[in-house]
């Protein structure tokens, strides 16, 4: 099945012993020339890289007071090494994170502190941690900066706190501006530029797909559920991410939706030009793609005419929109006050379910036992509802207003200390298989306990990605590919349409 | 550039195997590539890859999983509509594998 090893679920999870460069051959297919040209790169390693490459990080280090106390104020206390789910499947130490984050600051170090160009003009920048930006340190970068999924569990139990996702997005932006990119993410934010969306969807073979849908759930119960786009003048503009429309089993969570709006009497629409939440620019660090990919959904919202904007189950998208959108796409002054901007699809379903305005027959689950992975960008990046922790207790809440049998997986694999599924932060790629194999580890340790202990046959998700790496990598783990699911299809499957 | 030998006429593919220009598909193409996977076409892997370079055709992009399920069971019967036949089809995915074979690009995103 792969040719390296699968890790062995233990009964405990144990920290491994340190296998230095196990992972140092991992590296994702490098962008070609028109993969960089579709998110505004040079085409390929341009020249004097290297000094382009210090210039571009200082100017990110000037631009960022975050990054720049991220980079100046760890003390290796070494409380990170054994947090991340890279390490703990790799052995790997470059993937502790700090040791991952040295890879780029001993380049800062060595450009831009008095102590590092003292001793680099010296020749001896090793002695305070310096390092000149060589082939060797870009090689390192490209690797390990594609082993970090930009989860942030590291960061939680980071005593300065610092944000090794925002570490890793410099280090990747870096390597765009001289033209060395990841074709997995810039291939995708190409597509979302000239199409609307991650698969590269168009208008037709969308519309196509959801008339579908509309016949499926006709079928299934009778009733005549819409699955409407571009229909202007509709109150929820909802942006999901495309693989809602495309893979299984995100779009049994898709017809959740539906169902929902329909049997609450909200009228809504996709977007064909907005077709999609996720917003990979993200995860390259790219600011100027972040803008361009969210601004869509704002010019959708304007020519649709809508009222409110609602968010599908998307664990980055949710970030972006959440904690981003305000000040690069806003003001959202022609929305309706009335609603929170944006709205995430678990807010609209907990507030109709609390209002009893839903239909739910909690016995149709009774076949599921179901546990619930916290997808990172949700839990550490944002929050649902005005309560505090509302991102952990809304999804909980829902499941347990839908199905009578729900089981948490251990404390310290939760909320905001919950694993990573290992296919975050654009690592969803066949290319780096083994690093999600390896990277799913702790995540599938947590989920034998639950499957020990209570026969837990569900584990549910709100995350895109989250959906599609479980798909991938549960058998390798001895677990059925189909026991991943969304949190709305089990809303689907419990909603009783009149 | 990567690329395979189909009939003594050699044919550029990606690095992963996916054919780098889609006019150059044929027959023995989905033969040769499914031969490296130690897959042995059958007339029911045609039905799927014939269905998905249909599609192509009119949308310039593979169909979603459930609607190639839903054609598949209306050609082969309804036991064989449903993604876990696919999977024996085609154990490396169906969207990924069958778009391989059919000389299709490669599904992206969070698939």
């Amino acid at each position: 099945m792969a040719d390296f090893e699968i890790p062995a679920l233990k009964e405990y999870p144990v920290i491994p012993p340190v296998k230095v460069g196990t992972m140092a051959h991992s590296k994702p297919f490098v962008a070609k020339p028109e993969h960089q040209a579709g998110v505004g790169y040079p085409g390929e390693l341009v020249d004097n890289w290297e000094e382009k490459a210090v210039t571009r990080l200082g100017e990110l280090v000037k631009g960022s007071r975050a990054l720049q106390v991220f980079l100046d104020s760890c003390v290796k206390c070494g409380a990170c090494t054994d947090k991340c789910h890279y390490y703990l499947g790799t052995s790997d130490p470059k993937n502790m994170p700090v040791a991952r984050q040295d890879l780029l600051r001993k380049v800062y170090r060595r450009h831009y502190t008095f102590a590092g160009k003292l001793f680099g003009a010296l020749g001896m920048p090793g002695l305070v941690g310096a390092a000149d930006m060589t082939k060797e340190v870009l090689d390192d970068w490209y690797s390990y900066f594609h082993q970090c999924s930009q989860c942030r569990r590291c960061s939680v139990f980071c005593p300065y706190g610092i944000d090794t996702a925002e570490i890793s997005m410099a280090a990747r932006e870096v390597m765009d501006s001289v033209g060395l990119g990841q074709k997995y993410c810039n291939e995708i934010l190409g597509k979302v530029h000239k199409i609307g969306n991650n698969l590269g969807l168009p208008e037709p073979a969308l519309v196509d797909t959801l008339e579908g849908l509309e016949e499926d759930v006709k079928d299934d119960t009778g009733v005549d559920v819409r699955f409407p786009v571009d229909q202007k003048g509709a109150d929820v503009l909802l942006v999901t991410p495309s693989a809602d429309f495309f893979a299984e089993p995100h779009i049994d969570g898709l017809i959740g939706y539906a169902k929902v709006f329909h049997q609450a009497g909200i009228s809504w629409t996709l977007s064909s030009y907005a077709s999609e939440a996720a917003n990979f620019s993200m995860f390259i660090g790219s600011g100027d793609n972040l803008k361009s990919t969210a601004m869509r959904i704002r010019q959708a919202a304007l020519d649709l005419g809508v009222k409110r904007i609602v968010v599908g189950e998307c664990g980055h998208a949710w970030r972006v929109a959440y904690s981003f959108w305000n000040t690069l796409i806003g003001p959202f002054d022609f929305l309706d006050p009335k609603y929170p901007v944006p709205q995430h699809i678990c807010e609209v379903t907990y507030d109709l379910l609390q209002r009893g305005a839903l239909k739910i027959d909690k016995e149709a689950n009774d076949h599921r036992r179901i546990t619930f992975h916290d997808s990172c960008n949700v839990s550490r990046a944002s929050r649902m509802g005005n309560i505090p922790g509302g991102q952990f207790i809304i999804p909980r809440e829902i499941i347990k207003s839908v199905a009578n049998h729900y089981f948490d997986m251990p404390a310290n694999t939760i909320h905001e200390s919950t694993y990573c599924c290992g296919g975050g932060g654009g690592l969803l790629t066949d290319d780096l298989m083994e690093l999600r194999i390896k990277g799913a580890l702790p995540r599938m340790e947590a989920l034998q306990q639950v499957v020990e202990e209570n026969d837990v046959n569900y584990l549910c998700a709100i995350c895109a990605i989250c959906k599609s790496q479980f798909t991938k990598v549960l058998p390798y783990y001895k677990f059925p590919m189909d026991m991943i699911g969304s949190l709305h299809q089990l809303v689907s499957t419990a909603i009783q349409l009149k | 550039m990567s690329s395979i030998d189909v009939g003594g006429k050699t044919i550029a593919v990606d690095e992963e195997g996916y054919l780098s220009d889609r006019n150059d598909w044929s027959k023995d193409v989905a033969v040769i590539m499914a031969k490296a996977d130690d897959c042995e076409l059958t007339d029911n892997h045609w039905e799927v890859i014939n269905f998905l370079r249909e599609y192509y055709e009119e949308y310039q992009i593979a169909p979603a999983v459930r609607v190639l399920t839903k054609a598949i069971g209306k050609k082969l019967g309804p036991d064989k509509g449903n993604s876990k036949y696919l999977y024996e089809l085609f154990p490396y995915g169906p969207a990924k594998q069958a778009c391989k074979y059919a000389g299709l690009p490669k599904p992206t995103g969070c698939v």
